[in-house]
């Protein structure tokens, strides 16, 4: 399925222009509070009428100004999924998942009704009324309510923003497993790099009612030029990965574009990908091979773009094996170092985390780390 | 009937609950539509509206009572084409007495449901239609079980309200014993004939108590959907 985004609208001073194009897997509307993040998925959800523009999903047009053309909300089979929830206070939480069902029901909306209440755990939940649950309960409840309704697109407007941390880590992992065995394109908006960078399988990024840049996540996220956009302490990418073995002493060997990585026990089976997250601050470079170090993983590259800050610092974008990376290092090494684009160097990775990628079945190993959760903390360099 | 009153209080008694209930249940979908279009709508005319509504609160009721006389009277002309085409009687029966209670108990009701929509959260609106649902079943579904405590506090308050109309019953549909005296009016005339205080008495203690069982009614019913909606 693919949508088609071109519209503008005007909210007192704020204007909006935004056109983009997204097909499948999780995109991540990325921007900053008055970005106008909301007012593009209410648009797409039909609760807000653009001023002009066009909108079309999976090739039906759900908006088209020119021709007035403008499906209703309940007739778009769009799901959102709310930053509160929104849950009907007077019907228990089966009710709520029965009621976007039974409207879609003649398209078979519901049937997997067991399946998606088991892959979010909410099972214990069904009787109970929705003022009793926790709010990460309530967000889980609210995921599962959009899905059964049937929609062939879905919208999260932040969902984990009224959430703490605890309560995040608990929901991300169900986000993970709906992007890897529903299938079901998701737009999601957050504010948050480290959701989108777990999340996202590409990026349109937003600011000032524009979109600056959008496209599959590896290459947005490794772009220098963007990436100081998410903010300097935040500035990561995503390197695929493969588990390739368990090793006796609890490490699973992943393989990478540039060369095997090691880290503390994946859980998943041999063959199972997964995302590595790293972040630019994690990446030293060095020019010849380190010798005598702690840190286990030290990749091939090649310098593929410098961007010099305003500051001291710099980011570099290194190419290992086609796959870019950041490293943010000083303005001084990078002079020192001789860093230029073509130049063959090394980088160290002192720290890598793991998150689950595409693949459906994650199945924990037996060994000394086994049916730990997906998410390894950072491997201590 | 019952004898500590007289057939003609007991007849008074009846006709005002006759004449509340109807004036209540009558006015409720009106009520509620324009409660609704108040709340939710914007359109042009709104303040009109709003006016017009709330008029009978602020005018004299005796006022209200001769408009309606004017435009509702046997010899008016909307009053003749009423009954011309739908039989419809309203100057001096009890129907008149009914519409005159509607529509002075009208701007309470109307407030009080319009309060409780204000107060339902119109993101949860939203999420039903987002969820497939039309309009008119997001306001079944949705709206009107989440104001349905406001719907019965409207409904009683006009109730109650309409049971002790005066002003403008007694100048639409006059002051007539078993059609169209309500309790008021019939404390009135009491008050007017030498010996009629101990009748006016009894009627008196009939209003006070019917007010106070509804007020209690409206609590208890308020409370029990509060919490089957679970908003308590």
């Amino acid at each position: 399925m693919t949508l088609e985004v071109a519209i503008s609208h005007r909210i007192g001073a704020f204007r909006l222009e935004a056109e983009f194009r997204v097909a499948g897997g999780v995109t991540a509307l990325f921007g900053h509070s008055g970005a106008g993040k909301s007012t593009v998925v209410n648009a797409i959800s039909g609760l807000l009428r653009p001023d002009s523009g066009r909108i079309v999903a999976g090739g039906e047009v759900l908006y088209d100004a020119a021709k007035g053309i403008d499906v209703p909300p309940h007739r778009r089979r769009v799901g959102y999924v709310f930053q509160d929830a929104r849950l009907f206070p007077h019907m228990t939480v089966a009710r709520n998942l029965s009621y976007g069902a039974w409207f879609g029901r003649s398209r078979g909306a519901g049937r997997d009704r067991d399946l998606i209440v088991d892959l979010l755990g909410i099972g214990p939940l069904l009787q109970r009324q929705p003022r009793t649950l926790s709010g990460g309960e309530k967000s889980r409840v609210a995921l599962a309510r959009a899905i059964l309704a049937g929609p062939r697109l879905l919208l999260m407007d932040e969902p984990l923003a009224a959430l703490d941390a605890a309560r995040k880590a608990e929901i991300l992992p169900y986000l993970e497993r709906l992007r890897d065995d529903l299938h079901l394109p998701i737009i999601y908006v957050s504010h948050s790099v480290a959701e989108v960078t777990r999340l996202a399988t590409s990026i349109v990024l937003l600011d000032g009612g524009r979109v600056v840049a959008s496209g599959p996540a590896e290459a947005i996220l490794a772009d220098p030029a963007i990436a100081p956009t998410f903010g300097q302490r935040e500035i990561g990418t995503i390197l695929p990965a493969t588990v390739a073995a368990q090793e006796e002493d609890g490490l699973t060997r992943l393989a990478t574009p540039g060369g095997p990585v090691w880290v503390p026990g994946v859980p998943d089976r041999p063959g199972a990908a997964v995302r590595l997250r790293i972040m630019a601050q994690d990446v030293m470079i060095a020019q010849t091979r380190p010798e005598g170090i702690s840190a286990l993983n030290v990749l091939a590259a090649e310098v593929s773009d410098i961007r010099l800050g305003d500051g001291p610092g710099a980011l570099v974008q290194l190419n290992v094996g086609g796959s870019p990376i950041l490293s943010r290092i000083t303005r001084r090494s990078a002079v020192a170092l001789g860093l230029a684009p073509g130049k063959q160097v090394h980088a160290v990775l002192k720290a890598v985390s793991v998150a689950r990628d595409s693949v459906g079945h994650s199945v924990p190993v037996e060994g000394p780390q086994g049916g730990k959760g997906t998410n390894t903390p950072g491997f201590p360099p | 009937m019952v004898d500590w009153l007289t057939a003609d209080e007991w007849r008074a008694v009846a006709l005002s609950l006759r004449v509340s209930l109807w004036a209540a249940v009558v006015g409720l979908p009106f009520g509620i539509f324009v409660a609704y279009a108040l709340a939710r709508w914007s359109f042009r005319g709104k303040a009109l509206l709003n006016g017009i509504v709330h008029l009978p609160l602020i005018l004299p009721p005796v006022v209200t009572g001769y408009l309606l006389l004017l435009t509702l009277g046997r010899t008016a002309p909307v009053g003749r084409f009423l009954d011309d085409w739908f039989g419809l009687v309203f100057a001096f029966r009890w129907t008149g007495a009914a519409l005159a209670a509607g529509i002075m108990a009208f701007p309470l009701m109307v407030r009080a449901i319009r309060l409780a929509i204000e107060a339902v959260d119109p993101g949860l609106e939203d999420a039903a239609r987002t969820l497939g649902a039309p309009g008119p079943v997001v306001f079944l579904t949705v709206t009107l079980p989440l104001i349905l405590p406001g719907i019965v506090a409207g409904a009683i308050l006009a109730f109650a309200k309409a049971m002790g109309e005066f002003g403008a019953t007694i100048t639409f549909v006059s002051n007539i014993p078993g059609q169209t005296q309500t309790i008021p009016s019939a404390i009135y005339s009491f008050l007017q004939v030498p010996g009629g205080d101990a009748s006016a008495l009894r009627l008196v203690a009939v209003s006070v108590t019917i007010a106070m069982a509804a007020l209690l009614a409206s609590e208890w019913l308020s409370k029990r959907i509060a919490r089957r909606i679970g908003r308590a």
